[in-house]
């Protein structure tokens, strides 16, 4: 028990971190219909911002500025590559989303010149080491499973109580009849960008404050690896997204436990096969409401 | 008074509208009547402006709607109840009733709103708690006419209430159009159910492919032997 342990509290620390980028994939899927192919990459530019805005900042400006330059980021994407699409075919949107990937991906390589970016200054006090039920760990490990279950609840209350959040769920379901209802569908997407753009930028700091580099594809592994949680969970739904992302980082941690290491991406991805072929819907796909 | 001069519109290839001209004065029951793709839908839907116009003019008490976004043709008072009811499945029947009021944000006329879809449909009431997806046919119908009504409409659109629905339930719904319109809403009504349209309607007008062919007082069409003939399914006396 004692040794796999770190790797459980390991594991749960990841899984928060796959629940953060998911969430962004799952909003943006429940509206739209679109996998945004370039959440991935937007997660990999929130960590380089840090890199560069925590070198020459104190922590106090450099984490709003991550979070505002990432939701303007966000917001941008869907503004100028995917709103003037809103009447053409999805397949379009689809194939201007990896357009945008790689935009952003060929940017950040004129702008890093290709070099991975070392992180020299870590965010302070949750890069300190913890010891925990007797295993050392970063306080991060500890604080990211917490921070991503009281922002869960924070979007949950917000989509729930409040009218945008109304206006989300109503799109989500008829477009048409939302716009009907006066939800100015443009604001309501928007909106779904931000809050996405948001938590990938919280997800970033707390991922990249715990590795040494942030390289242009850093964005891609725990990108592709949140879709897959999000598809696991049921695209669309947010509790899915969210008990998706945390039991693939504890599998993958288990499994990197058992000292199987070199199997625990290619688990990520078998699984994410056996759900499509199984159960497409997922764990908490769209339910169908019966008649009683 | 809402007034359509010359509205043509296309789209996917097919000219739906053809150019009609149509008045909804201000307290009255108008009936846009018609065979299956004749362009009754396109006619609402284009005055809500889901659907773009070639060319023409849609005005509300003088205030061109062409080209507005579809909230502020709503803010301007007029609502649509969409075809096949379209309420949100997973939303409570209290909570498709507050979405109706999604622009306005005087809560305590929203409260008293509620409770006046309530009194018009006491079915609703017993069934606020209920996902609108759990609902009958009917009680959907309902709470799609109560849904449109919060937004407190001046003018109340209705694509086809009755489709899919029992004789008895569409009477219902029928009678609760007259009461709703005898409290002041002016209503335009889509129907295919002619019959029933005609009985209640103070205007009318028939549209065939695009185009409107004949209008009239309700009493005045419901007496036309080409409408018998067509809609009314009454064979001529020859």
């Amino acid at each position: 028990m004692q040794g796999i342990l770190p790797y459980l509290i390991n594991g749960v620390s990841v899984g928060g971190q796959y629940a953060l980028i998911a969430i962004g994939y799952t909003l943006v899927y429940g509206i739209l219909r679109l996998i945004n192919f370039a959440h991935g990459d937007v997660f990999m530019v929130a960590g380089l911002i840090m890199v560069y805005t925590t070198a020459s900042m104190p922590m106090y400006i450099s984490i709003p500025l991550v979070l505002i330059f990432t939701v303007i980021l966000g917001f941008a994407i869907e503004r100028l590559a995917y709103k003037p699409l809103r009447t053409a075919p999805r397949m379009s949107l689809m194939i201007s989303a990896i357009g945008v990937s790689y935009l952003i991906q060929n940017l950040a390589f004129y702008l890093t010149g290709g070099l991975p970016q070392p992180v020299k200054t870590p965010i302070p006090w949750i890069s300190d080491t913890v010891t925990l039920f007797g295993a050392s760990t970063k306080r991060v490990t500890v604080v990211t499973p917490l921070l991503t279950v009281a922002l869960v609840f924070v979007l949950v209350a917000l989509i729930k109580k409040t009218k945008i959040g109304m206006g989300m769920r109503a799109a989500a379901k008829d477009f048409e009849t939302a716009q009907l209802m006066g939800v100015k569908i443009n604001s309501v997407i928007s909106m779904t960008f931000v809050i996405g753009s948001f938590l990938a930028a919280v997800g970033a700091m707390l991922y990249f404050t715990n590795y040494p580099t942030v390289a242009i594809t850093s964005g891609g592994m725990p990108g592709l690896k949140a879709f897959v949680a999000a598809v696991f969970g049921g695209i669309g739904s947010i509790p899915g997204a969210v008990v998706g992302a945390f039991l693939i980082g504890l599998c993958e941690e288990i499994i990197k436990g058992l000292g199987q290491s070199t199997f625990s991406d290619a688990f990520t991805f078998a699984l994410l096969i056996i759900v499509l072929c199984v159960k497409p819907t997922g764990l908490f796909g769209e339910k169908v409401t019966d008649k009683v | 008074m809402l007034k359509i001069q010359n509205l043509a519109v296309a789209y996917g290839g097919i000219q739906a509208l053809r150019g009609i001209d149509m008045e909804v004065p201000d307290g009255k029951i108008v009936t846009l009547i018609g065979a299956n793709g004749a362009g009754k839908s396109t006619t609402l839907r284009t005055i809500s402006g889901l659907v773009k116009a070639q060319a023409g003019s849609i005005q509300y008490n003088g205030e061109e709607l062409l080209g507005k976004p579809i909230s502020s043709v709503l803010a301007a008072g007029i609502a649509q109840v969409p075809e096949g009811r379209r309420v949100f499945p997973d939303m409570t029947v209290l909570e498709n009733l507050k979405i109706g009021a999604y622009l306005r944000t005087d809560k305590a006329e929203i409260e008293k709103d509620i409770e006046w879809v309530y009194e018009l449909f006491p079915r609703l009431k017993e069934r606020h708690w209920q996902l609108a997806g759990t609902l009958s046919g009917g009680e959907q119908q309902m709470l799609a006419v109560g849904r449109g009504l919060m937004s407190r409409p001046k003018v109340l659109m209705m694509d086809e209430p009755s489709l899919g629905l029992a004789p008895l339930v569409v009477q219902g719904i029928f009678d609760i159009i007259r009461e709703i319109n005898r409290q002041g809403v002016t209503i335009l009504l889509i129907e295919q159910n002619a019959n029933m349209a005609l009985k209640i309607a103070d205007l009318a007008y028939v549209l065939e492919t695009g185009t409107i062919t004949m209008s009239g007082t309700g009493a005045e069409l419901l007496a036309d032997e080409k409408v018998k003939e067509a809609y009314l399914g009454k064979k001529r006396n020859k």
